[in-house]
């Protein structure tokens, strides 16, 4: 019997992934670009932000964790402006990942986890998608995009780790194998990503771009110091003295950051810890909605492109009295 | 289905609870979305209180009040040690602290390759799935891997389309060879008609123990490549009716798992 009537013993010995690396990182460029944002006023609107901030090409990445913690009043807005054409870090994507599909925002995918909402089941849209030919994409895992993220943060083109190696996964990546200098050991080098433009909702921030996020961070840390123009939304604004009181609380600084936006539930329908827990049954509403085509569009209509802002969606989700709800489950009150 | 006390149970809550008894006590796991969430707080509530709990978003050694629905959901920090990184949590795995990865698999090989990817070629997939997430980093970096997910031929196949996350590739020493660190690899599948493990000098897929009512014979049907069996083939233990009742009523109330 051949050893490997499995698999491809190739991937064993492989040195480097054929998969395209969407946005290479330039140690130099990068350094030049990158900008130390202001100590300054930095309160906007949704819409300007967006408007200035994500443009046709850019290549975004996206915080929080799928359906937790995610920006989707600037997600609907990229939506709405009618962007495309952007490349898109699907980072464990779930919810966001289905926004962006609705407004066919995205041709070049860097996939980690996509098409899912994990155990609500898939996206069928987001997997027509995904399958129709229209979307290049190259794999990563959760890992290996954080740590393209880290390494930017780190202002170096590379991190060495220990994940990927040998399976079709790194076959089909931008990664390649390295030895180490001073061991001899096999490591997959991953190249660092420092994506144009990132959207994050956190729990407070200040008129300047302090954030603080009481809970999880995932890897909205060094996606904000990887990301050349970062937007911020928050669930309210509070007084610069609340972060100087409390300094080791802020999870991304003021000169990481390019505009900041008050957005209440700026997270719904997902998640966001300590405040309010996922609307399961708009997501349940949205992923039915999908196996009909003329019942999706009107969906996608209804609840994104007809509504003018956040707030009208949230309305029309069930207002102030669904979000009540949504903090009683958060906090488990029966 | 049980012939002692005639408790009534469906073949996903026995999958789920044969899965939580591959926990110990005090052993540390990060834990994968679906099955293994309700794996993982059913042995926390039972055999293991102890359980160190992680998840990939950062949820570092809570204690579950509700089953998570995500990964990172609020659920994953409740009462936790940390709420940190996702970094933080797989380089502990990366530096050798994490026991346990506890996955789900769409597609797995006899070598415990899980495919979660394509179905078809590569460039034009028939159908997309999600992709690894976190699975190839966890299979890749944890010392045990365990796979939970259920027993029919369009799971267990002889060749998948696409090695997502790694098992034993290609057999022994192809994972040293890839470069995957020393010590690591699959080391149970748990499904709705057996327990495997993996054969020590072929790494393949080896059945352990077969669940009540159920014959090797119908696990070799429902499997798509030839299965190894242990010399010490066991019957798995019926579920009892506490771990019954507390996956019933405290871990997946909603029947977001059991009910599937």
């Amino acid at each position: 019997m051949s050893m490997c009537m499995s698999t491809n013993i190739d991937n064993v010995t492989l040195s480097s992934g054929i998969g395209e690396n969407f946005h290479p990182f330039n140690l130099t460029e990068s350094r030049a670009k990158i900008e130390k944002k202001k100590f300054e006023n930095k309160l906007t609107t949704v819409k300007e932000a967006v408007s200035k901030y994500v443009h046709e090409g850019s290549y975004l990445g996206t915080g929080g964790f799928g359906c937790n913690r995610i920006a989707t009043a600037l997600l609907h807005e990229i939506v709405r402006q009618g962007k495309k054409k952007l490349a898109f870090a699907g980072h464990t994507t779930t919810h966001d990942f289905q926004i962006m599909v609705a407004g066919e925002c995205f041709d070049r995918c860097d996939a980690a986890y996509i098409v899912g909402l994990e155990a609500r089941g898939l996206s069928k849209y987001a997997r027509k998608y995904m399958e129709s030919g229209k979307v290049k994409t190259t794999e990563w895992s959760n890992a290996t995009l954080a740590w393209r993220y880290k390494a930017a943060a780190m202002g170096i083109s590379f991190l060495p780790a220990k994940a990927l190696l040998g399976t079709d996964t790194f076959k089909y990546s931008a990664c390649k194998t390295i030895e180490c200098p001073f061991t001899g050991e096999k490591y997959l080098a991953i190249p660092a990503l420092a994506p144009d433009v990132s959207v994050i909702h956190v729990h407070k921030a200040d008129i300047y771009g302090n954030c603080v996020i009481d809970g999880l961070n995932n890897s909205d840390s060094d996606l904000a110091k990887a990301s050349k123009h970062v937007i911020v939304t928050c669930e309210r604004i509070v007084a610069s003295e609340e972060i100087r009181r409390e300094p080791w609380k802020t999870a991304i600084p003021y000169w990481s950051v390019d505009a900041v936006i008050p957005v209440p539930y700026g997270s719904y329908p997902g998640n966001m810890e300590g405040e309010y827990f996922s609307d399961e049954r708009h997501l349940a509403q949205w992923l039915e909605a999908e196996k009909d085509d003329a019942t999706y569009k009107a969906f996608i209509k209804k609840y994104i492109l007809d509504t003018k802002d956040f707030n009208e969606y949230l309305q029309l989700c069930g207002g102030i009295e669904r979000m009540t709800q949504l903090r009683n489950e958060e906090l488990l009150i029966k | 289905m049980s012939n002692n006390c005639k408790i009534e149970y469906n073949k996903m809550e026995l999958m789920v609870i044969a899965a939580s008894r591959e926990l110990e006590d005090r052993s540390s796991v990060i834990i994968g979305t679906g099955v293994p969430c309700a794996a993982g707080m059913l042995a926390q509530k039972t055999h293991a209180p102890n359980l160190i709990i992680f998840f990939e978003a950062g949820g570092a050694s809570p204690i579950l009040p509700t089953m998570p629905v995500s990964v990172g959901d609020s659920r994953t920090s409740c009462k936790a040690i940390m709420a940190t990184t996702m970094l933080d949590v797989m380089e502990m795995a990366q530096r050798g602290q994490m026991d346990y990865a506890f996955i789900g698999g769409a597609q797995i090989d006899m070598y415990g390759n899980i495919n979660s990817t394509i179905v078809g070629d590569y460039k034009k997939p028939k159908v997309r799935f999600p992709g690894s997430g976190g699975a190839n980093d966890l299979a890749s970096l944890c010392k045990k891997t365990l796979v939970v997910t259920n027993n029919d031929k369009r799971r267990f196949v002889e060749k998948v389309d696409f090695i997502t996350t790694p098992g034993y590739l290609c057999g022994p020493g192809s994972r040293e060879k890839a470069g995957l660190p020393a010590g690591t690899g699959p080391y149970r599948v748990i499904t709705d008609m057996a327990i495997m493990d993996y054969d020590d000098k072929e790494k393949r897929m080896r059945v352990i123990s077969i669940h009540p009512g159920v014959t090797f014979e119908q696990v070799q049907e429902n499997t798509g490549f030839k299965l190894l069996v242990s010399s010490d083939l066991k019957e798995t233990k019926a579920p009892t009716k506490e771990e019954l009742k507390i996956l019933r009523e405290e871990v997946d109330p909603q029947r977001y798992i059991i009910g599937r």
